[in-house]
């Protein structure tokens, strides 16, 4: 048997992965024999690594598909992985101030997050069952003992045991229904799998499998009903880390979702468009209801995310190209609004070096700090979907897609859902400009200043700046999967 | 019920009498087990004479002409003693343990090849049959010293655990360098590989074949091995799992009489397996040391027994003079030496043959 | 019958029951037991069906290592399972209801398998005539799966990093053997010749 790797030249579509796996190594092995490094210096080098793996696949833009069949790179993996790049450098960057005191001031935390996204990448350009699998428990695996990492704090060892014990249940749900579709199927490479499959010849056990399959992958990204685990992760989490979980995996794992249902089971595009339908509608109805009692901030982000994966998903529903461009945009300007919300939650800080974790606690805030609650303030009316924000634009794109696919109550009902979460938003809103101040902030650290006006920037003039170059991109990568 | 019938003839076949078509396995195989038997009798020996001689003592001495026939009145004592099972104790698993010991330590044999074409089956992966049950061993220690309910054995039971299995990876190490170079997992494969090629082949004069054998070009695995085989088989200076100045007996301290015995024979069984490991990957196996004429005469199985003999007497003298270790010290040397030694030779020994082309290189398909 | 099929009933048989009183031993020590029994003659399976150096391998890794640390754990824990099965009759009706759904699910993946036509022409990689499996392994996982092969070592990479992290704790009032130093000791360093003058003491 011989492979299809004959030279370095011919691994050229791999060169991000490559790059990512050996840098990772680099990193570890750099940060265990210079003595006395302090960890923000380590943190610095992986976001080097990070962007400089993010300009190579930028750059470099080779496609291909590569290992026999195992890995593919296309449009759609390019787009997904950059953004999921993005996301890890910017995360890792607005955890640099405030390391410490979350208990996440270790070297082993950079290199964690450098081997999370490396399994991110692998997912993200999976084009076999086994590598997806690789790909998601390289992910997982990495993310569950980030998760865990503040030792002494009761609810990060719970947070992570929680996640571990529950994506450990998602992976065998997984794993079930791989082997149900490899076994009515006959193979395991995803594009071989959808030629294995036509509308007449669909079996139950495919069904099933496909079922467990979504099911399994649906945990990763906590569509409702495999929600349970998020909120209590991502409140018992260190904040820098919660962020992180809230924007790199969460785009693998669409990603992975998206190519699945695409390009492996698109001639029963009707059988799991129920199932996505199912998914969005659940996710985006709960997430609405559930946040409005919350006074936790990350737990509100947690319900906030949920239902964002549902309105994502709305695009995915439709199942046509436009659908999936419109998910894609979506997922940037997630990425984008949760990067820049969190960095203002790392921003609160208490005179006394306290984090901020309440909504109660930021009564008044509009006094204290003007523009760290302007930021929120614009965050919050993104979020909700208002008209000249980018939220208005990810949202409209993707009810588009539903409607010209007919599905017109997923659309009126995502709209309705939308309202109601306005409510939960605009309360936030409502306690840093009307309410009395009661504590006092400390000063921001500049590089948050950075990133919530840059992350403010973008998403007040969305639609003059980076509106047409995102949506071609996106177009190119929806355009590389049908 | 033709199955029944190959089954006999297989078993119990003798093609002299007409009755099967080949010579059955179970003559074989007791042939190998009584041979076995009475040469650990006489490693036992050996191994208290040494320590004895080590010590400026006589040693056994009282039974038979210099005590040869000590291991017998032991076994005899063992067996007609009262086997006391403590009260509170697990009694199945009790019972268990010693048996398991002693039958994994004695099932690893099928596989050694005494002599060309000795082996009682020669498969094709024996190293990783051994290896599979030398791991295996760790059982009999775990489960003795939990079943007997008591503090003592159960402390020397973990210690074995934890011992046995770090150990055993720097082991797994070493056997794949042997299996790099001699491209084999076949005992049978590696011994012959051992004389065909090397440096006495190098040098030029190919009947000088001790050079040819792996301890020389394999030296440093060739002591990790050793070292290793000392823990893995709980032998002193790494015998910490027994531990009698502080654990009494460690796992055994509730076993008497037989199922005492049967502990006792499986340890030093398991010993002369690992004896034996260390002559056929390193030492050459049955092959005469000088390929020489009045040397390449003598039976492959005497050379066999000879090189068994040298390698458990650097064992013996080991227990004689080396101090006991403490236990964080064997777990330093274990994963802080050893691996990264034997990690770094594995490496090393690869990149050797494929830039030379020495040793096997078949493989490239 | 023939004799390979004897020993898969024997080993299949005794997986199957050992499985079983692995769920149902009242002792989770001897479940671990069973456990490994049920290794063993899966071991023994794998063996049947040619593939001998899966069948050690499943012995070296499982048997020999995972089983031996977590039977370590389950001895150490001293877990009551009569505490633990208190309020088991209270659940029991969801369990039964979530498995007669798994049940009839099973069935009817299992009543309409069909294999799809040509599959064993599609046989992922078929060993060659003549090649011993151990190198018949080795060739397909360092080509064909070499991706897989590193990106699982990547995995276990990150196992032991999180477990160092997650465990590993300096205490700065142990007093630790340093070897080196230990054994790089001068004589000038430890001992001191003082001549004492009779009479007077130090």
């Amino acid at each position: 048997m011989q492979s299809d790797v004959t030279s370095f030249a011919s691994l050229a579509p791999a060169y991000p992965e490559l790059l990512m796996a050996v840098g990772a190594v680099v990193v570890l092995l750099l940060a265990l024999f210079w003595k006395n490094v302090r960890p923000g210096v380590i943190a610095v080098v992986a976001i080097v690594l990070l962007l400089a793996t993010l300009a190579v696949l930028v750059l470099q833009p080779a496609s291909g598909v590569l290992f026999n069949g195992i890995v593919i790179v296309d449009g759609f993996a390019r787009y997904m992985k950059a953004l999921v790049l993005g996301a890890a450098a910017a995360t890792v960057m607005i955890s640099l101030s405030n390391s410490k005191e979350h208990g996440i001031d270790k070297f082993e935390y950079s290199v964690l997050v450098l081997l999370a996204t490396l399994g991110m990448m692998i997912m993200v350009s999976a084009n076999d069952l086994m590598s997806l699998y690789i790909g998601l428990e390289l992910q997982s695996l990495a993310l569950y003992v980030v998760a865990a990492m503040k030792r002494e704090d009761p609810r990060a060892a719970e947070a992570g045991i929680k996640y571990f014990v529950l994506g450990a249940l998602s992976s065998g749900m997984l794993l079930y229904g791989a082997s149900l579709v490899y076994g009515f199927t006959g193979t395991t490479q995803l594009d071989q799998i959808v030629a294995a499959i036509t509308l007449e010849t669909r079996s139950i056990g495919l069904i099933f499998g496909m079922v467990f399959l979504l099911a399994g992958i649906a945990f990763k990204i906590s569509a409702v009903p495999f929600h349970m685990w998020t909120p209590d992760v991502y409140e018992g989490a260190p904040t820098p880390v919660t962020a992180f979980f809230a924007a790199a995996p969460k785009v693998a794992a669409m990603a992975l979702f998206i190519r699945v249902t695409t390009v492996s089971f698109g001639p029963i595009t009707k059988d799991w468009q129920q199932i996505v339908i199912f998914l969005s509608i659940a996710s985006m109805v709960l997430a609405s209801f559930a946040a409005i009692g919350q006074d936790n901030l990350k737990r509100l982000l947690a319900y906030s995310s949920i239902g964002h994966v549902g309105f994502a998903l709305v695009g995915l529903s439709a199942g046509t190209a436009v659908g999936v461009e419109g998910v894609a945009v979506y997922m940037a300007i997630y990425v984008a609004m949760t990067v820049g919300i969190f960095a203002c939650v790392l921003a609160l800080r208490t005179e006394d070096g306290r984090p901020v974790e309440t909504i109660t606690a930021l009564a008044g805030l509009a006094q204290r700090k003007p523009f760290v609650a302007a930021i929120i303030a614009i965050l919050m009316f993104s979020l909700i979907g208002l008209p000249p924000l980018a939220g208005f634009f990810a949202k409209w794109q993707v009810f588009l897609a539903a409607v010209e696919q007919n599905l017109f109550v997923l659309a009126v009902i995502g709209v309705l859902a939308s309202a109601v979460s306005a409510f939960y938003y605009l309360r936030i809103i409502k306690v840093m400009y009307f309410d009395e101040p009661v504590a006092k902030f400390a000063a921001v650290p500049g590089e948050l200043t950075a990133v919530m006006a840059g992350v403010g920037f973008l998403i007040v003039t969305y639609f003059f700046t980076v509106a047409r170059p995102l949506t071609d991109a996106a177009h190119a990568a929806a355009g590389s999967l049908f | 019920m033709d199955f029944v019938v190959s089954a006999l003839d297989y078993l119990l076949g003798i093609p002299i009498f007409g009755w099967g078509t080949q010579v059955g396995f179970i003559y074989k195989g007791l042939l190998l087990l009584v041979a076995l038997l009475i040469f650990t009798a006489y490693i036992l020996l050996a191994d208290r004479k040494i320590w004895a001689a080590v010590q400026v003592r006589r040693g056994p001495n009282v039974v038979g002409p210099f005590g040869l026939l000590q291991s017998f009145a032991d076994l005899l004592k063992f067996v007609f003693k009262e086997p006391v099972i403590p009260a509170s104790s697990d009694k199945v698993l009790f019972l268990l343990a010693p048996l398991v010991t002693s039958i994994l330590a004695l099932s690893a044999y099928a596989v050694i090849p005494f002599d060309k074409g000795w082996a009682l089956a020669d498969i094709n992966i024996g190293v990783l049959y051994i290896f599979a049950i030398s791991s295996l061993g760790v059982y009999g220690v775990i489960i003795g010293g939990w079943s007997s309910n008591s503090k003592y054995a159960f402390l020397g039971a973990l210690r074995s655990a934890a011992q046995m299995v770090s150990y055993e990876v720097s082991i797994g190490l070493v056997i794949i360098t042997v299996l790099l170079v001699a491209g084999s997992l076949n005992l049978t494969d590696i011994v012959t590989a051992q004389q065909s090629g090397g440096i006495a082949h190098m040098l030029g004069v190919p009947w000088l074949s001790i050079l040819n054998w792996y301890w020389l070009p394999l030296f440093p695995m060739f002591v990790v091995f050793y070292i290793s085989a000392l823990a893995e088989t709980n032998r002193p200076p790494f015998d910490l799992p027994e531990g009698e100045s502080e654990l009494v007996a460690g796992y055994m301290v509730e076993y008497s009489s037989t199922p005492y015995l049967l502990f006792m024979l499986g340890e030093y069984i398991a010993i002369i397996l690992m004896c034996s490991m260390t002559t056929i990957l390193f030492l050459g196996g049955w092959a005469s040391p000088l390929d020489i004429a009045p040397f390449n005469w003598i039976p492959g199985v005497v050379w066999f027994g000879l090189k068994l003999c040298l390698v458990f007497f650097m064992f013996a003298m080991a227990k004689a003079m080396v101090p006991r270790y403490r236990y964080d010290q064997l777990m330093r040397i274990g994963w802080k030496v050893f691996l990264p030694i034997s990690l770094a030779m594995v490496v090393i020994v690869a990149f050797v043959l494929q830039l030379t082309g020495w040793g096997w290189h078949g493989g490239a398909v | 019958m023939t004799l390979p099929l004897f020993f898969f009933y024997v080993f299949s048989v005794i997986t199957v029951a050992s499985a079983l009183m692995v769920i149902a031993a009242r002792n989770p020590v001897h479940s671990v037991l069973f456990l490994i029994l049920a290794f063993v003659n899966s071991a023994g399976l794998f063996m049947l069906a040619g593939a001998e150096f899966l069948a050690l391998i499943l012995i070296v890794v499982y048997v020999g290592a995972v089983a031996v640390l977590f039977l370590f754990v389950t001895m150490m824990l001293d877990v009551d399972f009569a505490s633990l099965r208190q309020g088991m009759l209270q659940y029991a009706p969801v369990g039964v209801v979530v498995g007669v759904i798994l049940l009839l699910e099973l069935l009817l993946v299992g009543g309409s398998f069909v294999l799809p036509t040509g599959v064993e022409a599609t046989a992922m990689v078929p060993i060659e005539q003549g090649v011993q499996n151990t190198k018949a392994i080795g060739q397909l996982l360092y080509t064909r799966y070499v991706f897989l092969f590193q990106g699982a070592a990547g995995i276990l990479l990150v196992a032991m990093i999180g477990a160092i992290v997650l465990t590993l704790r300096h205490k700065s009032n142990v007093k630790r053997q340093d070897v080196f130093r230990q054994t790089g000791r001068k004589r000038s360093e430890g001992v001191e010749l003082v001549k004492v003058k009779s009479g007077q003491g130090l």
